[in-house]
């Protein structure tokens, strides 16, 4: 049995644009009998938060490949990716690396 | 175990942290995972660590389990491990060659020393050089700038920002704005080369109308990719600078590689290797300072150091090729991490067969550049589209193409005085 948690969840280097062009979302998670974890906080942005082609943004049940994923400043690697059980007051950065143009990188050198 | 997540090397760490939270498990009774069915993706799931316990015996399993501490759910004794070089702050990333966990400070200062000794070593920028940087606003030539300017004193080289306009409304004009907050922030002369006035009025909005249609791509990359390498050139002879530099990464130089083996294209890949060209035929020397790293420690530098880029896509970038060589890579990366970095290196050591290496460049016929045929590609390409025929000059062989064709406009053929933009 999870308590309610309040998180803010930020979107950068593009993300951001699935999500009607706010960066900052200030979120208060339900309590609900599932842990909140990061695999049950993409469930939760998935339906609350994504505003179009989710495809673009979740991939299975973690994120699309080629988006960071920082909790408080640090890389999610080091804390259990999506086992990482949320605290109060915890920040996730989601940063795209994926947008751009490489156009010049493709013809002569 | 990796996680298929393109952790890049968590092999050791990731086992370890199994075991170490084993204790949580043992906290579950036997049967009672969290989730049946084939393991999830990550190697840290339950799954995992209930394994660990089903190959002991039964008492032995119950034994171990009463013995262990109870540890909270959310577990405060595993945070993230200290900085290996501060051993103060708490570590942010891992880096993937190395495996070390760096704190943000450390990271970054190793991100510059490891572009300090690409260019070094590879003598890359000598002292004195007057260096124009290709900015287009986004993260990696943001990221080059910067670290470039931290690295200028140790080099002694100045720099001079770069913008092209290729004309793109919605998107370029953005972007540009995005250079100029930068360039105001570091205190860097911009001057920003726009194609309408360097190419007779032919914005890559007007390109895209003029290959529209006949339901073949509109390969508007191929058009933007050659006329910005001629724009970034004039830019900077217009600053006077002495070399040129581009923000590409690892995994830019990784999706060209297999872009080009992809398209049987053996003259760029075997000139697509190394860390940039000495500047043949009066062109500038160019180089790419950031080759070396991965676009994930590109952007998270980015973060770390709170720089300001622009991170839309290009409106004509869903079209282009690249996104398959781009895709490819992400799940080639995702099964081995290195993969990337592997890419790279053997595209360096490629070495042609006789019959595919391409013939010496001469100099175009037109505007004197570099050129392996009679027209350099600029001047080619810019010939199709005023001919009415676009696509002239897109593909192998040029089919079509009367390369010998008399000079525009009745103008003698000439090499061009040094700041002399070519007449088209």
């Amino acid at each position: 049995m999870a308590a309610p948690l309040s998180v803010e969840v930020e979107f950068g280097g593009g993300a951001e644009l699935l999500f009607d062009g706010v960066k900052k979302h200030q979120v208060t998670l339900p309590g609900q009998e599932e842990p909140w974890d990061i695999r049950n906080l993409l469930v939760w942005i998935k339906k609350n938060l994504l505003k179009e082609r989710p495809e673009l943004f979740i991939q299975g049940d973690s994120v699309r490949p080629g988006i960071l994923v920082l909790i408080n400043d640090a890389d999610w690697e080091l804390l259990g990716e999506l086992d990482y059980q949320l605290q109060d007051q915890d920040s996730i950065l989601f940063i795209s690396t994926l947008h751009g143009s490489r156009i010049g990188a493709g013809s002569t050198w | 175990m990796t996680s298929p997540r393109g952790s890049q090397g968590v092999v050791g760490p990731a086992r370890t942290r199994a075991l170490s939270t084993s204790g949580r498990a043992a906290a579950q009774a036997p049967g009672s995972r969290r989730r049946l069915g084939p393991e999830p993706s990550g190697s840290r799931s339950p799954c995992t660590r209930f394994r660990l316990f089903s190959s002991l015996d039964r008492a032995a399993c119950v034994l171990l389990r009463r013995s262990l501490p109870l540890l909270p759910r959310s577990d405060p004794a595993m945070p993230a491990p200290q900085c290996a070089t501060c051993h103060k702050a708490r570590a942010a990333l891992r880096r993937p060659r190395s495996g070390r966990a760096l704190c943000g400070a450390c990271f970054c200062a190793a991100f510059e020393a490891e572009v300090l000794h690409t260019v070094v070593a590879g003598r890359l920028l000598p002292s004195g050089a007057v260096v124009a940087v290709g900015a287009s606003g986004g993260k990696d030539s943001t990221v080059l700038a910067h670290v470039l300017q931290v690295l200028a004193p140790r080099l002694g080289i100045s720099l001079r920002l770069v913008a092209v306009d290729e004309g793109i409304g919605g998107y370029r004009d953005a972007a540009l704005a995005a250079v100029r907050r930068q360039a105001a922030r570091w205190e860097l002369p911009l001057t920003v080369v726009a194609y309408a006035d360097l190419f007779g009025g032919w914005t890559m909005d007007a390109v895209a109308r003029s290959t529209a249609g006949s339901g073949r791509s509109r390969a508007c990359c191929t058009f933007c990719g050659v006329l910005r390498r001629r724009a970034l050139e004039e830019g900077a002879r217009l600053v006077g600078a002495t070399h040129i530099v581009t923000g590409h990464n690892a995994d830019d130089m990784a999706e060209t590689v297999l872009m080009n083996f992809l398209r049987g294209d053996a003259a760029r890949l075997a000139r697509g290797g190394g860390l940039g060209s000495p500047g043949e035929g009066g062109a500038l020397p160019r180089c790419r300072p950031l080759q070396l790293a991965s676009q994930k420690e590109v952007v998270l530098y980015a973060h770390f150091r709170r720089l300001d880029y622009f991170s839309e896509e290009c409106v004509y970038a869903p079209e282009a090729f690249r996104g398959h060589a781009r895709h490819l890579l992400k799940l080639l990366e995702a099964a081995r991490p290195s993969a990337v970095l592997d890419l790279v290196h053997s595209a360096e050591r490629l070495a042609l067969a006789p019959a595919a290496r391409p013939p010496a460049p001469g100099a175009c016929s037109r505007c004197g550049a570099l050129a392996s045929r009679a027209l350099c590609q600029a001047c080619a390409l810019l010939d199709g589209l005023n001919r009415g025929r676009p696509r002239l000059a897109i593909g192998k062989g040029r089919r079509g193409l009367d390369e010998a064709g008399p000079p525009r406009d009745g103008e003698p053929e000439r090499a061009p005085a040094p700041d002399a933009v070519p007449a088209f």
